[in-house]
């Protein structure tokens, strides 16, 4: 070889080279693949939806059974007003559609620290999120004739993040919920997405006189038509499920009350 | 209170070794005396407490979907993630290298107990596997970050350090021939994760 | 590390599957397998064998990343400025694992969760960045193909494995890509439908890979006890 291989300048050359030709290729192919993993994310999210509302859909049904039972997305801002509505087949890639609202997202950049900051004072929290620019996804769903809001809910448990839908009816029972995390301890935390803690949410009510919404109980004790037990050894997990969702479903209630006063 | 709860979980409950195995492999290579594990130990706590919050900072600024908005908001849409493997190894594989220059220059006993395990930590599962767990994650803070870092690394100093006295140990006993080195080593792990499990009920 | 079946292909031209090029094949699967007896790439071995499926996609995703890695090195093994060797060979591995990545959560996205962070650790396996260093950077690019089927397969059988003892105490099943769980004790023999059986959760939980491994470490070395360590 007449190049001299060992040269700043040819290891220069050598580097740059390389750089381009990785870049573009990795470029390329994220790009190219980017729709599908898109597609991939929605059906996730479909599937949980539908999920709690009693619906068990897989990767290949998912986006059909969707537009079966929902029939429209609605978004709200912080004091429950509406601000948008979609009912057409969704796009992932429609940044308007409430279907793209990442409540994930939100609930790590804005709301938690909201949350840290009321320490526990449920009012400065209403007032927090109502001033902010947060929007806040609703998906109505019409299943045997009957209405059934679902709401998503994120929040914290012991070690990480949880999440889970909430289905309601229009009087505020509880139709289904389902709930997930990443990292809780197993048999104790984990037990949140299992299938004994999600029965026991069916049929409950939301107390919308307050001042709780819902509560989980320490395990073992009494529950009324308003709380359910919790976990048993899953108590910071059992307290991360009962104020995610007394503080989100706070927000989707005033909108529900404003839909029933403008229905009367 | 977040920040011991992220640490102790970091040691004790999401351990590298027992619960993920990350560094398995020089785990294994470098625990036939407490002293050389020791040194590699310190060695992985101190350059995942630098990498971590390092790669959390680009992966913040620079590599998340939106990332780049505090350069233009027009970047908004810009979503580099799918480069963080190569950039976060490339940090690490930095990183090490300036490290190692730092304290050989400016603190040559600290370079005389580490300096040899250096190099050897680039490619130690353990410090890329904090950083991509560091992004599966998606702490709040960097101060989570580092906190997280510290208390991986804690982790598996712990760990090393442990085998290696059994390891020393166990010299002296009568393992079966075809068991003897790696076999009874990884048995031993083993043993000691089950241990480290009774920790995962733990709440604090 | 395998220094003498490196000097070995070096000396003469070889056709395929002549005698070294088997012997590339053969010896990563029990002699000097990269697990069991060179001792690397442990770390992304265990964690991902509680099912067979995610323990064969893994099998997958590394053999073509060794055999991307090692074919590329090789072709570009005259090229390489020797002062940035390695980075080159972190580049192209780091790349290829992109690839994998993103290909897998294009059209396998439960696995790809599943797996979650140990698709990137994939870049850090010593087997990868071992074989580059050792094999691909002083050899031709057919033997360095076979050398990396080779390794990559005496990975994949320690996996395979580890993961159908765990998922077949463990839940009772075996899991295939494309098949989903088969399980193959009829339901009623379980305790929970008033059977007699029931799983070793133990199986699904880390110490057990660990243990795993090392009883498979102990059959080996029983049988070839070439491989027996001093202490």
């Amino acid at each position: 070889m007449a190049i001299n291989k060992n040269s700043t300048a040819y290891t220069f050359a050598f580097s740059i080279v390389m750089v381009i030709v990785v870049g573009t290729s990795l470029a390329y192919t994220s790009l190219s693949l980017k729709g599908r993993q898109d597609a991939n994310a929605a059906d996730k999210k479909m599937m949980d939806i539908l999920g709690a509302i009693g619906e068990l859909a897989d990767r290949g049904n998912a986006s059909v059974l969707f537009t079966e039972y929902v029939v429209e997305r609605i978004s709200i801002d912080g004091s429950g007003r509406q601000i948008a509505s979609a009912n057409s087949v969704v796009d992932p890639k429609d940044k308007e559609d409430p279907f793209s609202i990442e409540v994930k997202k939100d609930y790590r950049a804005k709301i938690k620290s909201a949350v840290k900051k009321a320490d526990g004072d449920a009012q400065a929290l209403e007032e927090a999120l109502a001033s902010s620019t947060l929007e806040f996804p609703l998906y109505r769903c019409l299943k045997n004739d009957t209405t059934i809001y679902v709401v998503p809910v994120v929040g914290s448990g012991l070690w990480g993040p949880i999440w889970g839908y909430i289905a309601l009816e229009e009087d505020m029972t509880v139709y289904g919920a389902t709930f997930d995390h990443k990292t809780e301890t197993p048999g104790l935390g984990a037990e949140i997405r299992e299938g004994f803690f999600t029965e026991k949410f069916k049929g409950k009510k939301l107390n919308t006189a307050g001042p709780l919404l819902f509560s989980i109980l320490k395990g073992g004790a009494l529950t009324d038509e308003y709380s359910v037990d919790g976990i048993t050894g899953g108590t910071i997990t059992s307290k991360g499920v009962d104020e995610m969702m007394n503080r989100t479903l706070a927000v989707y209630l005033r909108y529900f009350e404003s839909q029933i006063r403008s229905q009367k | 209170m977040e920040y011991l709860s992220i640490f102790v979980k970091g040691i004790f409950i999401e351990n590298m070794i027992f619960a993920y195995f990350l560094g398995m492999c020089s785990y294994l290579a470098v625990s036939k005396t407490v002293k050389t594990a020791n040194g590699l130990g310190l060695a992985v706590i101190f350059v995942l407490g630098i990498t971590v919050p390092i790669n959390y900072l680009l992966e913040n600024y620079v590599l998340k979907e939106g990332a780049l908005a505090w350069l233009d908001p027009s970047f908004v849409e810009i979503d580099l993630s799918f480069l963080s493997f190569i950039m976060f190894i490339a940090v690490i594989a930095s990183m090490v290298q300036l490290v190692e220059m730092i304290v050989e220059k400016f603190a040559p006993a600290l370079y005389g107990a580490l300096g040899i395990f250096l190099p050897l930590i680039a490619v130690n599962c353990s410090i890329l596997g904090g950083a991509l767990f560091m992004q599966d994650r998606q702490y709040p803070s960097i101060g989570e970050a580092t906190v997280f870092g510290l208390g991986s690394g804690v982790g598996w100093w712990l760990a090393i350090v442990a085998i290696a006295a059994i390891r020393e140990k166990i010299r002296y006993s009568n393992v079966p021939a075809p068991l003897k080195g790696l076999g009874i080593t990884f048995i031993i792990t083993g043993l000691m994760g089950m241990a480290f499990m009774s920790f995962m009920g733990i709440e604090i | 590390m395998s220094s003498e079946n490196t000097s070995a292909v070096m000396t003469k031209k070889t056709s395929l599957f002549s005698k070294q090029n088997r012997r590339l094949l053969s010896d990563p699967l029990d002699d000097s397998n990269p697990i069991t007896v060179q001792v690397l790439g442990i770390c992304s071995a265990l964690a991902i064998t509680v099912q067979v499926q995610q323990a064969v996609i893994m099998s997958l995703a590394v053999l073509f990343v060794m055999i991307g890695g090692n074919v590329i090195i090789s072709l570009l093994r005259n090229m390489i400025p020797d002062r940035i060797r390695i980075i080159v060979q972190l580049v192209i591995v780091a790349s290829l694992v992109i690839i994998v990545d993103q290909v897998l959560k294009a059209f396998q996205p439960d696995i790809s969760e599943k797996l979650s962070v140990f698709v990137g650790l994939i870049i850090t396996n010593c087997i990868i960045m071992g074989r580059l260093e050792a094999f691909a950077l002083a050899n031709k690019p057919g033997p360095s193909f076979f050398d990396a089927i080779g390794n990559a397969m005496g990975y994949a059988w320690i996996l395979l494995a580890v993961s159908v003892v765990r998922e077949v105490f463990g839940s009772g099943a075996i899991s295939l890509p494309g098949m989903g769980q088969v399980k193959f004790l009829p339901t009623n023999w379980f305790i929970s439908e008033g059977g007699l059986y029931e799983n070793n959760n133990l199986m699904i939980l880390p110490p057990m890979a660990l243990i795993t491994v090392g009883i498979i470490i102990w059959v080996q070395r029983s049988r070839n006890q070439t491989l027996i360590e001093e202490n």
